[in-house]
């Protein structure tokens, strides 16, 4: 083999931009580049002469205007004297309520469904396979349908509650009273009340509610100081001194006190003139949401964990026992850790969906993001470009935090290679 | 160890004993209830709650369903029924609402008397269907094939189609079952077409609109043959613009004159006329057929070296998946109108179809990226060795495999899309669920009825979607198998 | 596999397109071409608009549609009926989807300045009110004091509950639906002590109730709400048309004009003002561009005002209303159509 000359760079002709595949592809990009932006232009360009024909402006100057109409479950305090943009914010909290309810629950039910579903209880595993199917194969918006007609129908008015032989009793030790417009349960309340932190935005924090949080998070923190000194006792004398009841004390002592100090009891609800009152309300509306929401992405979620116990091989359970492991301390420490790589990244995108899901509150009036903003916000102003704009991008954000988030947990949980 | 045994052993049995059967306890059904529901205390306890849920659920639901009332012209009607037969106070399903507007929902406003314009078209898109899903295996092909001839026929002659179209349809059916037998690609030819045929066949007009479309990329594939010995890359592009010219400037012009001068077609129907099932099925397979080249598409840009292409992808998909469908179909019915040029206005119909296509591709792209990563390097730098430039490599030796790959993915896109057009019901359609049902509850005859058109939705939806679950099982299984 | 999908996809497409039209011109030449009049309706109030079991609309918004159809383009079938929700009404209308917009809609200051709407007259003089049930011992809209209410989102009524709790010093839940239907499901489970819309819709729901007797309607009506016809802002022509339609239907009842005797009436009558309405003498029709006769088929089409108030939401209907209102001026109502000169 003799040595070829090395080829002498040819000089450049256009003609290469389409034939030479070193340049072909930055040719593709510009144009692409082109087309795109000729597309963003066009459909701009529409949508200024289509408002200007219109006589309509693209301004968000209407957040700011009062908003005029009652919203039935505010976190924040919302009179319809306040602004649009208020409005919306309460939307966006009852959004994540529901989304992050509908999570906690649908994680815990997943779980519980798809653990059992590998039962070897033959009745109760195909039990769950029934649950999970049917609730896959239909649609979401049929189960809050459903749900919501199941609460409306079946549950009695608040009335059927009143007299001294009423048809229907509260449950709970007389706590919880369920109606067909709310599920009245009791409320927090302090004799000792020590004021509250205002955030600004009439928005406050009970002071109570800041120290039993820094009571917790003082308790975590020295509950990791009691185990880090155990490990090196541990590590220098071979024996685990006991420390299970100083933990316990770190963690609930303060918080005990902290009860007893602001004098923290409950209230329950009692039925007074149309409804009931002193409790707190919790609208049908949410929990018909919540309950849909949750059952349909547990059956889901079920199918994720199943599959994921599945992908661990069975012989990492067998060399787990062969080591003389008991069951639990085997799906613990290898079942668990192994399945959870599977299963982590397709739970991140059921919660996603879960969230998004939650929009279909429109079918049961529950005011969420798209309630407000998407929805009366948008209908009396009549500024249905902005009014979307915003609830997509802000949808968007949501879904991008969300995903943000669970992927520093996943990337935690990830297999560490070496 | 021979001899010692036989002193110091006084009896040694030396024939077999016949074969007793095991115990009671150990055999039959006892030993299977033993295993399977009572082997612990845990699975006793489970054993008896999930008897205990059968129980409630019979106890709630049973004497519902027992007292089922088929035949009656409304609700009071119905009641009185139930009171009667089974006495005051006992509860009922009034499911005669089902029997008096099954129409409604499964045809919506559809022209009664074109009934079978929709079944037809059902009926041909599982025929043109058949070489893509069924392709691998005769004996399944064969069973599927005749149960949709035989229930596609039965309906249509039931539905008074005249019997020009049936002959049609018999004759494109008995084309099925020849190129079935000897080669199911001979069918593809059909399935190309198939599109413009269930368009017009659901939406009527005239036939010199799906001609004209036709013509176009006839046109353009004669001006690729013409010029595709001076440049390849030249052809191409010419002829995707002679065609795309074409139907802008004119096929709309030519169909109108044609029509004038030689009128041939079928009674139009409105796109306000769809509801129900058959408005579900359209915007379901319409958005199953479109999101799925797209999804091919955008999958590509995003795994493409190309730093502008794969930044254009990400934000689109992104965007898409972190919006809820909702909000994409508001846009189709309140902004879609702003972004057209003014005074443009179309179908609603078609705009819902174009925002679940463009929803579902973006997880398609997702599922079908992963298919992408998942194929084994190995696989890529064959194809470079082959000397195959880009598109044919993806066509001949990636995507074939990693479209196989995804397809459970695809088809759990596909069903949640169907699931999802019950939400066009929020932009003013009728899909079967909402619309449809508070339609029907309209009317003072049907007033106050909730359970019995959720149910009977539900169902169909249930059947539709766990046949979908079920087929791509099989498929799955049918992959596994190949791959060993 | 894919190549063909997407072939036979984008020519489904332009097929589509090609049924989309380009709409340049005015309205009425838009309509005109079209053969057709796109018009908005409720997506079911039964009375007012909904389709019975063979998809054919009726009510009395959708005796306006027929009417103005059966003026413009000659035959009042030729209506393409499109339902819209409370959510999409106005957006219909303004991108041109629809050509006019017949869905009880209220007319207020801010819809016709600020949502560039124009409202082509008032067909039906409403105003809201609450229904509750009888056992429940109220009498007065002020004894709701902590109440829960049925309410319509998207609706001017969420808006005049506010305001008159607020001006009452009173409390209230309000439980939002979405449609009509849903909310006769939550009062008559007693999901809501009241139930609150425009009165008319009050009455149509209580009629169909199996128990009409047991719900009352409380005497406050809290808010006007002027119902009509709308039309985009800025083509004055076509908003001239529909408003005209309207008159003519409310004049036609009051000079005695009903499609029984109006045949006879366009040859024999003497009375100038019908001779100008039914086109017999003077060319009324061309000064809004269309021909002579255009409000006699109008009126043909369905009756005049009366015939299709007494049709649809009278008191010999199921919903049983009473002129009230919306009686001519000459019986003490408010409808008052200005001359045809």
């Amino acid at each position: 083999m003799t040595d070829l000359p090395a080829p002498a760079n040819p000089p450049f002709r256009p003609s290469m931009l389409i034939h030479d595949r070193r340049y072909r592809s930055l040719t593709f990009q510009v144009v692409v580049f082109i087309l795109v932006m000729a597309a963003g232009w066009w459909l701009v360009d529409n949508t200024i002469r289509n408002l200007a024909a219109l006589g309509k402006t693209f301004n968000f100057g209407f957040l700011w205007s009062r908003a005029g109409y009652d919203i039935p479950q505010t976190p924040i305090p919302y009179t319809a004297d306040d602004t649009h943009l208020r409005a919306a914010a309460v939307g966006l909290l009852n959004t994540l309520i529901v989304s992050i309810l509908g999570c906690i629950a649908a994680t815990i039910l997943g779980i519980a469904v798809g653990v059992a579903r590998l039962s070897r209880n033959w009745l109760f595993a195909r039990l769950m396979t029934v649950f999970v199917e049917i609730f896959r194969n239909m649609p979401l918006l049929l189960w809050i349908l459903i749900v919501y007609a199941v609460f409306t129908e079946i549950l009695p008015a608040p009335n059927a509650y009143r007299g001294d032989e009423p048809a229907w009793s509260m449950i709970l030790w007389d706590n919880v009273a369920l109606t067909n417009r709310y599920t009245a349960i009791p409320t927090l309340a302090m004799s000792n009340d020590p004021g509250s932190l205002d955030l600004g935005a009439r928005i406050t924090i009970s002071w109570a509610t800041i120290a039993i949080t820094v009571a917790l998070i003082a308790g975590l923190f020295l509950r990791g100081k009691i185990r880090d000194h155990a490990q090196k006792v541990q590590d220098s004398t071979g024996q685990r001194p006991t420390t299970w009841w100083k933990s316990l004390a770190v963690m609930t002592l303060p918080t005990l006190f902290l009860i007893w100090f602001f004098g923290l009891h409950l209230v329950a609800p009692a039925l007074k003139g149309f409804n009931f009152t002193g409790g707190l309300n919790v609208s049908n509306a949410l929990v018909a949401l919540w309950l849909a929401l949750t059952l349909y992405t547990a059956a889901f979620i079920a199918e994720i964990v199943r599959a994921g116990i599945l992908a661990v091989s069975k012989g990492q359970s067998e060399a787990a026992f062969a080591l003389g492991m008991r069951p639990k301390r085997t799906m613990n420490l290898v079942i668990l850790p192994q399945a959870l790589r599977v299963i982590i990244p397709p739970l991140i995108s059921q919660y996603l969906n879960l969230t998004k899901n939650s929009s279909l509150a429109i079918a049961v009036g529950y005011m969420d993001l798209r309630g407000t903003l998407g929805g009366t916000t948008l209908n009396q102003t009549g500024r249905e470009l902005e009014a979307i704009l915003l609830m997509m991008l802000t949808y968007l954000a949501l879904s991008l935090i969300i995903s943000a988030g669970m992927n520093v947990f996943n990337s935690r949980v990830k297999l560490k290679e070496r | 160890m021979s001899d010692t045994h036989a002193q110091t052993v006084p009896f040694v049995r030396d024939t077999m004993l016949p074969a007793a059967p095991p115990p009671a306890q150990q055999a039959g059904a006892v030993r299977w209830m033993r295993e399977n529901l009572f082997s612990g205390p845990v699975n006793t306890v489970l054993t008896l709650m999930g008897l205990a849920i059968i129980w409630f659920l019979y106890v709630a639901f049973g004497d519902w369903f027992a007292h089922s009332v088929w035949n009656a012209d409304s609700l009071p009607e119905c009641r009185e029924i139930i009171a009667a037969t089974w006495g005051e106070g006992a509860r009922g399903a009034c499911f005669a609402v089902i029997r008096e507007r099954w129409n409604q929902y499964v045809f919506g406003f559809y022209p009664s008397e074109l009934y079978w314009r929709p079944v037809m078209t059902f009926g041909l898109l599982m025929v043109a269907l058949m070489p893509v899903l069924f392709a691998a295996s005769l004996p399944v092909r064969r069973v599927v094939l005749s149960a949709t001839v035989a229930l596609t026929l039965l309906a249509m002659v039931a539905l008074g189609s005249p019997i020009m179209w049936l002959v049609f349809a018999i004759a494109i059916m008995a084309f099925a079952f020849h190129a079935s037998e000897t080669q199911i690609a001979r069918l593809l030819p059909f399935s190309v077409l198939f599109p413009l045929l269930g368009v017009w066949l659901l939406w009527g007009g005239s036939l010199w609109g799906p001609i004209f479309v036709l013509v176009g990329p006839m046109l353009g594939w004669i001006t690729w043959r013409v010029l595709v010995s001076r440049s390849a890359m030249l052809a191409t592009i010419l002829s995707v613009l002679v065609t795309i010219v074409f139907w802008l400037f004119v096929a709309g012009d030519a169909a109108g004159d044609a029509q004038n001068l030689l009128p041939m077609g079928i009674e139009p129907v409105d796109s306000s006329s769809f509801g129900g099932f058959l408005l579900s099925i359209t915007i379901g397979v319409a958005g199953i057929a479109l999101s799925l080249p797209l999804g091919i598409v955008l999958a590509l840009a995003r795994r493409s070296d190309m730093f502008l292409i794969t930044t254009l992808a990400v934000v689109f998909i992104e965007f898409i998946r972190g919006v809820p469908l909702i909000t994409l179909l508001f846009v189709a019915s309140l902004l879609l109108n702003y972004f057209l040029p003014p005074g443009t206005s179309f179908d609603i119909i078609l705009r819902v179809i174009i925002m679940v296509t463009v929803f579902a591709a973006a997880y398609m792209a997702e599922v079908i990226r992963g298919g992408l990563a998942a194929l084994p390097k190995g696989q890529y730098e064959a194809a470079d060795a082959l000397g195959l430039d880009y598109w044919k490599a993806q066509r001949l030796i990636i995507l074939p495999q990693a479209l196989k790959i995804s397809i459970p993915g695809i088809v759990s896109t596909f069903i949640g899309m169907f699931k999802d057009t019950t939400l066009v019901t929020f932009v003013g359609l009728y899909d079967p669920l909402k619309s449809m049902s508070d339609a029907v509850r309209a009317s003072t005859s049907w007033k106050g009825i909730y359970w019995e058109p959720y149910i009977f939705v539900g169902f169909i939806f249930f059947l539709i979607c766990f046949g979908m679950s079920r087929y791509s099982m099989y498929l799955e299984r049918r992959l596994q198998r190949d791959h060993r | 596999m894919t190549k063909s999908v997407f072939l036979g996809t984008v020519a489904a497409a332009t097929l589509f397109a090609g049924m989309g039209m380009a709409q340049e011109g005015s309205t009425l030449a838009q309509v005109k071409e079209r053969d057709e009049l796109n018009c908005g309706v409720n997506t079911g109030l039964v009375g007012f608009a909904a389709p019975d079991a063979n998809g054919n609309w009726t009510g009395f918004d959708v005796a306006l549609c027929r009417a103005v159809a059966a003026a413009v383009l000659g035959d009042s079938s030729k209506v393409k009926f499109v339902p819209t929700t409370g959510q999409t009404r106005f957006t219909a209308l303004s991108s041109g989807e629809i050509d006019v917009l017949a869905r009880n809609s209220t007319w207020t200051y801010s819809r016709d300045t600020d949502l560039k709407l124009d409202f082509a007259g008032v067909n039906y003089y409403d105003g809201q009110g609450f229904m509750v049930r009888k056992d429940l011992g109220v009498t007065s809209a002020k004894e709701l004091d902590g109440a829960t209410i049925c309410i319509q989102t998207g609706t001017t009524t969420e808006l005049n509950l506010a305001d008159y709790f607020r001006a009452n010093q009173m409390d209230y839940t309000p439980v939002n639906i979405d449609s009509n239907a849903e909310g006769e499901q939550q009062y008559m489970a007693s999901a809501c002590d009241a139930y609150t819309t425009d009165a008319s819709g009050l009455a149509a729901t209580r009629a169909a109730f199996a128990d009409p007797e047991n719900h009352i309607i409380l005497p406050e009506i809290i808010s006007k709400e002027p119902l009509g016809p709308a039309v985009r802002h800025g083509d004055n022509n076509w908003g001239d048309i529909v408003r005209w339609t309207l008159n003519a239907l409310v004049a036609a009842e009051e000079y005695g004009v009903t499609s029984k005797n109006i045949e006879e009436l366009s040859k024999s009558s003497n009375n100038p003002e019908v001779q100008r309405l039914l086109g017999s003498t003077d060319e009324l029709g061309a000064m809004l561009g269309l021909d002579a006769e255009w409000a006699k088929r109008a009126i043909q089409a369905n009756g005049n005002y009366g015939e299709i108030f007494a049709a649809n939401i009278g008191e010999q209907t199921p919903i049983g209303l009473a002129r009230g209102l919306n009686a001519q001026w000459t019986q003490g109502g408010l409808l008052y159509a200005p001359p045809f000169r």
